[in-house]
């Protein structure tokens, strides 16, 4: 294994491992919420695994997942990791952080799960082993864009690797969504929590927050869509249909994902109105590039069926290896994604918004977007990259082939059943869907239904962590296959104006500046009564 | 960049389809007055007691035939509890919150808002089906969040 492998496969592992531990928390919530008993039930506990559930799945196993992805693709695609020190430094950084802000957790003492909203306070090693998993993260792009640079002195004029625009944009997202956390983070909450400061103004925060909240969804989904724009079309055995098109994709994700955190606000006061409009219109047109994505992707797969002797309209789709738990993953992934994204649409739709705001919709939500789309995409990446990094053939592929459907099933059962109930009112985040015990009629059949659903989804999840351990311990070695990404039905061979990163990035700044500055300057502006920090946990 | 007749033609439909999304947000917006609660007023959470309106929460006659109801969210219950308001007129109402962020969703309805410490929400909806509501807490605010519920009482004629 070389060094660049061995650094993708760390953080990989890392983000698998964080991923297991909150996969066996989250079926305990639903069956909390359906108000099964079991032993050792709590409230405590309940909030405790929510807040840690949460920290672990989208920010420990998206971000170690990412930076490896990203190490992966920079190793295969640049032949090189510029800085490989720096890189494991960041790692153990990013991974101390992260075990300071899981004990914290675990020992109750953090318990303001992971959107931790003032004037709820947590106890300092939270917030600053949170900014350190967020540094650590930072200094993995800035390796990634050294080894960029590195590469591109080598070779001039040439357009970059689709993979590498793909990450390139990723961590200019990043970036910008970051910025946000850290005034909120190192600007408010770390000295408020230390005693520095007395009070803190939990709008602000808020604010800041969602500056950082809704990008950090892009954050997620484009490594995945990396995976389909450039390894999914050569696993199914076609070409990818326009490249072009793919780099635009990416450029209007890094343009347009961070104007647009007010759709999190809809139900804030000191926001005005206008302003909450403005980001709907940023939330809109964020929806054209997975409309583009959506075409070019299927496309790409009609190409493979067609390339395997299918002549009629629809035979295609037969033709393609449902099979390979890789293929079937992101097929699954994507048809998940059809679902989220038309779900994302009412939650930013200005008015119904509040229809949905804070109810258990919003759970369904992000468990068919984050929790499947990313989540599965990143599974059958998996499968993909462990025989590539570790040499390894995967060991109980028949397990690998079955766990992807397993996830589907059970997250159609999980997320559907939230939908319904949270337009018909159950609120997100309870203990208990009869919250205060006689209420809930309206729902219960559904938290029944989703926490069965739950348990499909966590015996997926064993059958995930059963393959990816045995193949890492024990599995066949083998010459380790090639990284194969797909070729371009006409490569793009000149430089283009999509490939202008510097450009773009000068684009999404003023964005961020004009969708951001005026409703800052006029809540700090207005006289305002800071509050103290409370621990009802 | 050369695009493919078939795939211009989606990138066309995509636009269209998003555009007409936002038009339709904009047309509502436009004929209902329809806003999301964005009233910008502070209050200091601290003081809320010696507050002139916030002291004693409750509803009381507002504009237009409606109600103005004060609501003080306050770990873990609503104040006041129950909440009697007329079915068929404006209810307006002016909410905060004494300690952390709570939410005030009354359940099967769109009133819907963020009970922020510091800030006071106002928003006006009108109930017409008369009947007893739940109202909950939809943000975690602490150990029993999802206890943090009260009642509406939407009454026929005049209160």
């Amino acid at each position: 294994m070389s060094g660049g492998n061995s650094l993708a496969a760390a953080n990989i592992g890392v983000g698998i491992g964080a991923f297991g531990l909150a996969s066996f928390m989250g079926v305990m919530q639903a069956l909390s919420i359906a108000d099964v008993q079991f032993p050792a039930r709590s409230e405590s506990l309940y909030y405790i695994s929510l807040t840690a559930h949460g920290v672990l799945m989208a920010l420990v196993f998206t971000t170690f997942f990412i930076m490896g992805l990203g190490y992966a693709f920079s190793q295969a695609t640049l032949g090189r990791i510029t800085g490989r020190r720096t890189a494991w430094f960041a790692f153990v950084l990013a991974l101390v952080g992260t075990v300071m802000a899981a004990q914290s957790i675990l020992r109750g003492q953090s318990t303001v799960l992971y959107t931790f909203y003032p004037p709820l306070q947590a106890s300092p090693l939270f917030y600053i082993g949170a900014t350190l998993l967020v540094v650590g993260s930072w200094i993995w792009g800035g390796v990634m864009i050294a080894s960029y640079r590195g590469w591109r002195r080598e070779n001039p004029g040439v357009p970059m690797p689709l993979p590498i625009h793909g990450m390139l944009a990723t961590i200019v997202i990043w970036y910008l969504a970051t910025t946000g956390l850290a005034l909120e983070v190192v600007g408010m909450l770390i000295p408020w929590s230390l005693g520095w400061v007395k009070t803190i103004d939990p709008l602000l925060a808020r604010t800041y927050f969602w500056w950082f909240g809704h990008p950090l969804v892009y954050f997620w989904i484009l490594p995945a869509y990396v995976v389909w724009y450039t390894v999914l079309p050569r696993a199914a055995g076609g070409k990818l249909f326009s490249d072009p098109l793919a780099r635009m994709v990416f450029i209007l994700f890094v343009v347009l994902s961070t104007p647009v955190g007010f759709h999190h606000q809809f139900a804030d006061p000191g926001i005005s109105a206008r302003w909450k409009l403005a980001h709907t219109v940023t939330t809109y047109a964020i929806l054209y590039p997975s409309f583009v994505t959506a075409f070019t992707i299927i496309a790409s797969l009609e190409v493979a069926g067609r390339m395997k002797g299918a002549k009629g309209l629809f035979n295609w789709i037969g033709r393609l290896p449902w099979g390979q738990p890789f293929f079937a993953a992101c097929a699954l992934a994507m048809l998940a994604f059809t679902f989220g994204g038309f779900g994302g649409a009412i939650n930013a739709a200005y008015a119904m918004n509040s229809m949905v705001h804070n109810t258990a919709w919003i759970q369904g939500h992000f468990h068919v977007t984050l929790g499947t789309t990313v989540t599965l995409t990143f599974m059958g990446a998996t499968y993909w990259l462990l025989p590539r990094l570790l040499g390894r053939e995967i060991r109980f592929a028949g397990l690998a082939r079955v766990q992807p459907y397993l996830w589907f099933l059970g997250v159609a059962f999980f997320s559907t059943s939230y939908h319904i109930a949270g337009l018909r009112g159950l609120p997100r985040r309870v203990y208990s869907g009869s919250l205060s015990g006689d209420n809930g009629a309206a729902w219960h059949g559904l938290t029944v239904l989703a926490a069965v659903g739950a348990s499909i989804m966590f015996l997926s999840a064993i059958s995930f962590l059963i393959v990816v351990v045995a193949t890492w311990l024990a599995g066949r070695r083998i010459e380790a296959p090639a990284f194969e990404f797909a070729v371009p039905l006409r490569p793009v061979t000149a430089l283009g104006v999509w490939d202008r990163y510097g450009l773009w990035t000068c684009v999404a700044v003023l964005l961020v500046a004009a969708a951001y500055a005026y409703p800052v300057i006029e809540l700090l502006a207005h006289p305002r009564f800071g509050s103290k920090g409370f621990q009802p946990f | 960049m050369n695009v493919e007749l078939y795939e211009r033609i989606w990138m066309w439909a995509a636009s269209g389809l998003i555009v007409a999304f936002l038009s339709l947000i904009f047309v509502m917006t436009g004929l209902h007055a329809i806003t999301p609660p964005s009233h910008f007023e502070t209050v200091d959470p601290a003081s809320l007691a010696s507050n002139p309106e916030f002291s004693s929460p409750g509803v009381r006659p507002g504009p237009d035939g409606g109600v103005v109801v004060s609501v003080v969210a306050e770990m873990f219950d609503f104040n006041p509890n129950p909440i009697e308001v007329p079915a068929g007129r404006p209810v307006t109402f002016r909410l905060t919150s004494a300690d952390v962020i709570h939410g005030f969703e009354v359940v099967g309805t769109n009133a819907n808002a963020m009970a922020i410490p510091g800030y006071v929400s106002q928003f006006t909806v009108t109930f017409d089906h008369p009947g007893e509501y739940t109202i909950a807490c939809n943000e975690y605010c602490g150990l029993l969040h999802h206890n943090m519920v009260a009642k509406l009482i939407v009454k026929k004629g005049t209160p």
